[in-house]
């Protein structure tokens, strides 16, 4: 006897419609599975016939075949014990074939029978109901994913409630519609005292979406300003929240029973991370931390330990906005629109920028430290900060100003923003013309100090840049101290 | 790369090496205007590893004196050396670097491009012949070279033992002005120039010293127009150099304001920053 159920692959961010085929043959008791299953897939077998047996049901005493189709497609994971249980199930005829033919089912299924969540569950989802599929079986702390996706989800904590759910004698409790957003609060930028360059340098990264170079002596707090970057940025929208919300899920990162991401995210990697790690990679393709970061903010700290490699490998992103990995099974186009926020310190030792202390970096270390950042990275920064430690007096300042009214700004400007960017008045023309001339400013240079610029009108709500917007975008470009051999 | 070769005795050779008691028998030159070592000419030399301070007062002290129509002399080595070629290059003036290798090496080789700048306005020149490796036993030799040719001659920065010492030394024996910055007394850096001050140089103030020194009439400068927020700046900046955080917390003006005011003040080359910190150029004594 033979029965189907329905279930998806991870390929990259997209779901594939994977049929559990489940045959039941005269012949000595035998289990085998079959299309590609990966090592958790295949001690799906062991789970699955335990929790059949934990949950009172029959196990069947014949030759038993499991197909995943199609069978050149790996499949990797665990999320199949429960549709392989439900179509052993079906094919035994305990639970009615042609009910499990209208549900898609993702699970793992614990030795005694319940259903354990698996990564993925909103685009498994989405991909249910382009398949027609109306119903989907998952764990009860996967269920305000799959209602996003607008798929009936039947939530399940056993595979006994599966069986009797699909008897029609069990009916599950709804989950109510997506326990609203992370109740994670960003951390708060009124906890910075004193700090007026960085906390200006902050806001006009997130009005403006430029990457952020923070530099100085270690303890100067370029960390913490960094980690209160998200809270200042605008709330996703819904289709990049939805966006942002499926690549956690695919990574597995969404914390248990929350629905929709809707603040943009943060993500830190250390730097000993490999670059598949930071750009994405695996057999089969996973997002890597860029991803992550995807509409959110990236936080590279010590920027200069991380590997080369790793980091010219961030250039592709910056500048598409995506990144594609290539493998021999295929390739994966992830996003990776972020803001880079990346923090080092002066020089290798890291008492330079700070009076107190004396450098003893020769001058070959400090050429190699700041040579590793190449001229192509640090010319992905628009704005470059340097924090020179904090004498006693402004460490004594008030709390400064709360995330919320920066926010606020942020926004305003972003608004106008969108409208097109505003046109440099005379004055502002000149004065970025002798700039040129004085501090020998690249033709790249140039442009960002011009893109910058427009923000800082946007966010004094100015209607054309003026030449104090100007003066002011300047003083953030890449000091010639940080470029390479200046 | 062009080289010509300049021989002693004959013309072209510049008439201030001759009161050198062993002036070099050939100069290899890189550049085309040979002119530039018969104009009157300033010496700026000084540490490798400099300070801020160090940097910053060479680098607008060869472009003022490069402004003046003066020739910047200096070494091409790291630190001061290389800000006193580029401040001359930035004003738009005349500079010639003399190394102490053959003239085509790139040394040291971070400034390969500087050393292309320089021989587009000015000249490279080196007594040894082209391939020579650089030696620190040349070093002594190639700064008689430097002395000689300038006029005048400022230490900007050095320590108790310091080659731009023994530049000072030779500008000595030749008869020629030496000007020494001077530095904080407790620092290391200054030790060479203070110490020089004490043994009679002349303690550099400003460029209009080795201007009048020279008997060079400095052009009449226009003072340059700043905004308010820039000249209340420049004021809390003579107390000392500071951060932007902390100018923002004494001048009691919003983070931008300060920041735009001092690109402000960079552009007008009344000031400098270097690792975050600003410091105000120029002296505070009149002249």
């Amino acid at each position: 006897m033979l029965a189907r159920a329905h279930t998806h692959a991870l390929v990259g961010l997209d779901a594939r419609t994977v049929e559990v085929e489940a045959h039941l043959q005269r012949g000595s008791p035998a289990f085998a599975i079959v299309g590609l299953p990966d090592k958790a897939c295949q001690e799906a077998k062991e789970r699955v016939r335990s929790s059949i047996k934990s949950a009172e049901l029959e196990w069947p005493r014949c030759r038993l075949t499991v197909n995943l189709a199609p069978a050149g497609l790996r499949k990797e994971g665990s999320g199949y014990d429960l549709p392989i249980a439900l179509a052993v199930l079906a094919a035994g005829r305990q639970v009615p074939p042609e009910r499990l033919g209208e549900h898609a089912a993702m699970g793992e299924l614990a030795l005694d029978g319940r259903v354990r969540p698996v990564p993925g569950a909103l685009v498994a989802a989405e991909a249910a109901r382009r398949a027609g599929l109306p119903y989907l079986f998952c764990a009860r702390e996967s269920a305000p994913e799959a209602l996003l996706a607008g798929v009936e989800a039947v939530p399940v904590r056993h595979l006994g409630e599966a069986a009797a759910y699909l008897r029609g004698s069990f009916r599950p409790e709804p989950v109510e519609a997506a326990a609203r957003a992370a109740p994670f609060r960003d951390p708060d930028l009124a906890d910075v005292r004193g700090q007026e360059r960085a906390r200006r340098a902050l806001e006009i990264a997130a009005a403006g979406g430029h990457n952020l170079l923070l530099a100085g002596p270690p303890g100067t707090g370029k960390t913490m300003l960094a980690r209160r970057l998200p809270g200042i940025l605008p709330a996703l929208t819904q289709e990049q929240a939805l966006e942002v919300t499926r690549i956690h899920s695919v990574a597995g990162i969404l914390p248990a029973g929350h629905g929709l991401v809707e603040r943009p995210p943060f993500r830190a990697p250390h730097h000993t991370a490999s670059t598949p790690a930071i750009v994405g990679g695996g057999p089969g393709p996973r997002p890597g931390e860029v991803t992550l970061a995807h509409r959110g903010v990236l936080l590279l700290d010590e920027l200069g330990e991380f590997p080369r490699p790793a980091l010219e490998a961030l250039r592709q992103p910056l500048e598409d906005g995506t990144v594609a990995v290539a493998r021999i099974m295929g390739r994966v186009l992830f996003p990776a629109r972020f803001l880079l926020v990346g923090t080092m310190n002066l020089c290798p030792c890291g008492a330079r920028g700070d009076p107190g202390v004396e450098c003893s970096c020769s001058p070959q270390r400090l050429a190699a430290y700041r040579e590793k950042l190449s001229r192509a990275l640090l010319d992905r920064f628009d704005l470059v900060v340097t924090l020179p430690r904090a004498r006693s007096v402004e460490v004594a300042g008030a709390r400064g100003e709360g995330s919320s009214g920066v926010a606020h700004r942020v926004a305003a400007a972003r608004e106008s923003l969108a409208g097109g960017p505003p046109c440099p008045t005379p004055a502002a023309s000149e004065l970025l013309a002798r700039a040129v001339d004085r501090v020998g400013l690249s033709a790249r240079g140039h442009a960002r100090v011009s893109r910058v610029a427009a923000t800082v009108a946007a966010l004094a709500g100015a209607e054309s840049v003026a030449a104090e917007h100007v003066a002011e975008a300047l003083s953030y470009r890449s000091p010639s101290e940080l470029a390479v051999a200046a | 790369m062009t080289i010509r070769t300049l021989k002693r005795g004959r013309p072209g050779y510049p008439a201030a090496l001759a009161e050198l008691h062993d002036p070099p028998a050939v100069l290899f030159v890189r550049g085309e205007r040979i002119e530039l070592l018969e104009k009157p000419a300033v010496a700026i030399v000084g540490a490798r590893s400099c300070s801020a301070y160090g940097a910053q007062v060479a680098r607008s002290l060869a472009r003022e004196l490069a402004a003046a129509g003066l020739v910047v002399v200096s070494g091409l080595a790291r630190g001061v050396d290389g800000e006193a070629h580029r401040g001359a290059i930035e004003a738009g003036g005349t500079t010639v670097a003399v190394l102490g290798c053959g003239i085509d090496r790139d040394y040291p080789a971070r400034h390969a491009e500087l050393a292309r700048r320089i021989a587009e306005v000015g000249l490279v020149v080196a007594e040894y012949p082209p391939g020579t490796e650089p030696a620190p036993w040349r070093f002594p030799a190639r700064n008689r070279v430097i002395a000689a040719l300038a006029r005048a001659t400022v230490i900007v920065e050095a320590r108790e033992r310091s080659g731009a010492l023994i530049t000072a030394d030779f500008a000595l024996e030749l008869g020629r002005e030496v000007f020494a910055v001077p530095g904080e007394i407790c620092a290391a850096l200054s030790a060479g120039t203070n110490g020089l001050i004490r043994q009679g140089a002349a303690p550099l103030l400003g460029a209009d010293d080795v201007l009048e020194a020279l008997g060079i009439a400095g052009r009449p400068r226009p003072a340059p127009v700043l905004s308010a927020g820039a000249t209340a700046l420049l004021e809390l900046l003579r107390d000392g150099p500071a951060g932007v955080d902390e100018l923002v917390a004494r001048s009691r003006c919003a983070a931008a304001d300060v920041a735009a005011a001092l690109v402000e003040l960079e552009l007008t080359g009344l000031a400098a920053q270097a690792d975050g910190v600003h410091r105000a150029l120029g002296t505070t004594i009149a002249a």
